[in-house]
């Protein structure tokens, strides 16, 4: 019976995966840095690398749209600075 | 004249600061980042550091802090506040400062002197000096100033550059550039001018015997232009 119930609260969770990304006019010298090392590790057909931030966020909310809305709220306020960083939540489920 | 030091977890220079504040007059109280109210200060320092570890972006954490909420208030309300290199951090975080603190364009951690001149004296913190070279110490590796397209033009047209990067004789260039700043800035204003946020030191510059004495200058006149 708790296992039942434990499997139902999992299952009314959702989780919301959210990538971050540097604006496309930011330096981002730790990029540059990666491209350098990959070009000399052979992988030469590269034309840019550009480092972010992911995210996986395991909410109690059940419904979609109130899940992804929360999470557009704490990327603006706190996990994305956008004066430099772009957001963009890839999924939900 | 009251000033007040807030302490974040991961502060380091909270103390340093304390004793640079007192060795010209103020006194001075700390004030934990957990607390709700500010002492009744004349000014409020936000100390340089590694404030929460530098997690998610420097600064941002503590710009979300219970005490941050008082000195929001106190800053809006005309309130000096001086953030110094994590400080600074924290003042760009919260929204207090426009802009933003990249990653240093070398993506080293640079601790060493600079030359700083000042742009701007209409304010308490450099009014009345006729030095416009300071000799500071930075010690930082996300000092690399930088803002949009239209937010440095409103800085511009404000006057909110406080201090720029240069050389010992005040030449502002690529070279006297040691994080890749835009504009080589090193410090800004708000638009009042009550709020200043820099990433040099003054509070390591205060002793002859350690240092060089640019901080106390720079202490001394800060004390005078708030009396």
């Amino acid at each position: 019976m708790l296992q039942n119930c434990d499997q139902l609260k999992k299952e009314n969770n959702m989780k919301v995966s959210v990538v971050i990304t540097l604006k496309k006019n930011v330096l981002d010298p730790q990029g540059k840095v990666i491209h350098q090392t990959l070009d000399g590790m052979g992988f030469e057909n590269i034309n840019e690398v550009r480092q972010g931030k992911y995210f996986e966020i395991d909410t109690k909310e059940s419904d979609q749209k109130k899940a992804e809305k929360n999470v557009e709220e704490m990327c603006e306020k706190l996990l994305a600075n956008l004066v430099i960083e772009d957001y963009k939540i890839i999924r939900s489920q | 004249m009251i000033s007040s030091v807030i302490t974040f977890p991961g502060s380091n220079c909270d103390r340093d600061m304390d004793v640079a504040l007192k060795k010209f007059g103020f006194k001075n109280k700390m004030v934990w980042h957990d607390d709700v109210e500010l002492p009744k200060s004349d000014l409020v320092v936000l100390p340089g550091g590694f404030s929460y570890g530098d997690y998610l972006r420097c600064g941002s954490m503590a710009s979300k802090s219970k005490i941050m909420k008082s000195v929001l208030n106190f800053a809006q309300g005309g309130g000096k506040v001086m953030g110094i290199c994590n400080g600074f951090q924290i003042l760009v975080e919260s929204g207090l400062l426009p802009g933003v603190l990249l990653r240093n364009k070398y993506l080293e951690f640079i601790c060493k002197n600079v030359f700083v001149k000042v742009n701007n004296k209409d304010n308490s913190y450099f009014k009345d000096k006729k030095k416009e070279i300071y000799e500071f110490h930075i010690a930082h590796n996300e000092g690399n100033y930088f803002c949009s397209n239209e937010q440095i033009k409103e800085i511009n047209d404000n006057n909110q550059i406080a201090l720029f990067y240069s050389d010992e004789n005040g030449n502002i260039n690529e070279k006297s550039n040691p994080n890749g700043s835009l504009q080589n800035i090193a410090g800004i204003f708000n638009k009042q001018k009550n709020i200043i946020g820099m990433m040099p030191h003054p509070e390591r510059m205060i002793d002859p015997a350690l240092s060089g004495e640019d901080g106390s200058i720079f202490f001394e006149n800060l004390i005078n232009n708030l009396r």
